[in-house]
């Protein structure tokens, strides 16, 4: 409580991922945790730069990382694509002399290892947060069945974002357990919705996300529950079956704080019958 | 200068491809290898076997959506995505006709946005990937959608630091 981190918004704070974000600082603010904004911050090259060039999508996140050094303090990252891109960064520049001196070169900057990349997950499904996210809860989200999906960025790979369990992450479940929803076991908690291929392949996203919605419905899941923006976006835009919501908005739904109404009509299927 | 791909292709990507010994479980678990001309595994032996021209030209390398899910369950721990990110970039850099222009179409437009505001901007990047993938009609309803529930934003939220994201760009090569 009364922490203070640095905070990467990312390019979907103000576009796709509104809601999101919206949940996310509601939130933040109820626990009493202060976000700084760097206020430099460039977009991380999200699936796009490394597509066609590693060292401009290494020189975009660094470039981050560095400003955040500046900050001095533990780096906030909601959208799981950015976080992705971000750790990735700093994992390289910690473990890799020649990357490191070269991007200390390009930002004029000494790299100290002293900042952690934090997702959004890490940051609120924290252990040491339970007790106060217990005490915040004014309506428990009873009888909620929920499926958490993890997707890719925030759990793969491990060795960057050090998340529990690569195949059977289970934060956001301890989370949900914490609201008072009923978790769900299922099996697709860490498959790929098909990310950037949303832009270029409909039918093949439509596919992908089909499954994922089979499993969710066949598992008697009134929604899904999610941390990335990109995820969100594929999942709730191809099927018409299932609400998809982000981790942060039933915290607020449960903490009764924010916008939320506000926030149900910004999805594709409205969550509002659930609450 | 085949010879040297899997030297090239293990010093760009960092991950050691002659360590795969082909058990196939990248391919067993790839939410894409239905789309791949290549399974991965094939794709790691092609690489170890120096089959530049194949890869260059396949439609694999432009399919992985880089989800890690096959790096994570290597044995060898070889991480295939940023295998993938070498083969794409040799196959921009040495002019050979991408396999999906589709998919080069959206990324080149999206970093060209970067390039020009320091952060996406949706709204543009969306209308230049249309002329440049020539999708003029796809997906025009999720576009409005997305529009009408204020997620694609009309101005532009700029960094306030483009010249030093252009400096970037510039450093990279681009």
């Amino acid at each position: 409580m009364g922490e203070t981190y640095s905070y990467y918004p990312g390019c979907t704070s103000h576009s796709t991922a509104i809601e999101y974000i919206e949940a996310s600082k509601a939130v933040i603010e109820a626990l009493g945790i202060e976000l700084k904004e760097l206020p430099d911050w460039c977009c991380c090259g999200a699936a796009s730069a490394h597509n066609l060039s590693s060292s401009l999508a290494l020189g975009l996140s660094a470039f981050n990382v560095a400003e955040a050094q500046k900050v001095g303090a533990d780096l906030v990252i909601p959208c799981a694509g950015c976080y992705g891109n971000l750790a990735q960064a700093d994992y390289e520049m910690r473990n890799n002399e020649a990357e490191r001196q070269r991007l200390e070169k390009e930002f004029d900057f000494t790299y100290d290892k002293k900042i952690k990349m934090l997702s959004l997950v890490d940051l609120l499904a924290h252990e040491e947060l339970r007790p106060a996210i217990r005490d915040l809860v004014k309506k428990p989200l009873k009888g909620l069945k929920v499926v958490c999906y993890y997707g890719c960025a925030i759990v793969r790979p491990g060795a960057v974002t050090k998340v529990d369990d690569t195949e059977n992450p289970l934060r956001i479940d301890s989370l949900m357990t914490d609201l008072g929803a009923e978790v769900i076991d299922w099996s697709c908690k860490v498959d790929c919705c098909g990310g950037d291929l949303g832009l270029t392949d409909a039918e093949k996203t439509t596919e992908l996300v089909n499954k994922i919605v089979d499993y969710a419905v066949a598992a008697e899941a009134d929604c899904l529950v999610t941390s990335c923006a990109l995820c969100q976006a594929n999942v709730d835009i191809r099927q018409q079956r299932l609400p998809i919501l982000y981790f942060s908005e039933l915290m607020a739904e449960a903490f009764q704080v924010g916008d939320r109404q506000r926030w149900w009509k910004k999805h594709f299927n409205n969550p509002a019958n659930l609450f | 200068m085949s010879e040297n791909l899997l030297d090239k292709v293990m010093l760009e990507s960092g991950q050691p491809v002659n360590l795969c010994y082909q058990c196939r479980k990248c391919s067993a678990g790839c939410p894409m290898v239905d789309e791949f001309d290549f399974p991965p595994n094939m794709v790691m032996r092609m690489v170890q076997l120096g089959m530049k021209d194949e890869l260059l030209k396949s439609k694999a390398i432009w399919m992985c959506v880089s989800c890690e899910t096959c790096g994570s369950r290597c044995p060898n721990e070889i991480r295939i995505a940023p295998v993938m990110d070498s083969l794409r970039a040799q196959c921009l850099k040495e002019g050979v006709t991408p396999a999906d222009a589709v998919t080069v179409a959206l990324h080149t437009s999206f970093v060209e946005s970067i390039k020009t505001f320091g952060r996406v901007h949706e709204a543009t990047m969306l209308m230049k990937y249309k002329l440049k993938s020539k999708k003029y009609t796809s997906d025009l309803d999720v576009g409005l959608k997305l529009f009408l529930k204020g997620k694609i934003p009309i101005m532009p939220n700029k960094s306030k630091n483009v010249a030093k994201v252009k400096e970037i760009f510039k450093n990279a090569g681009f």
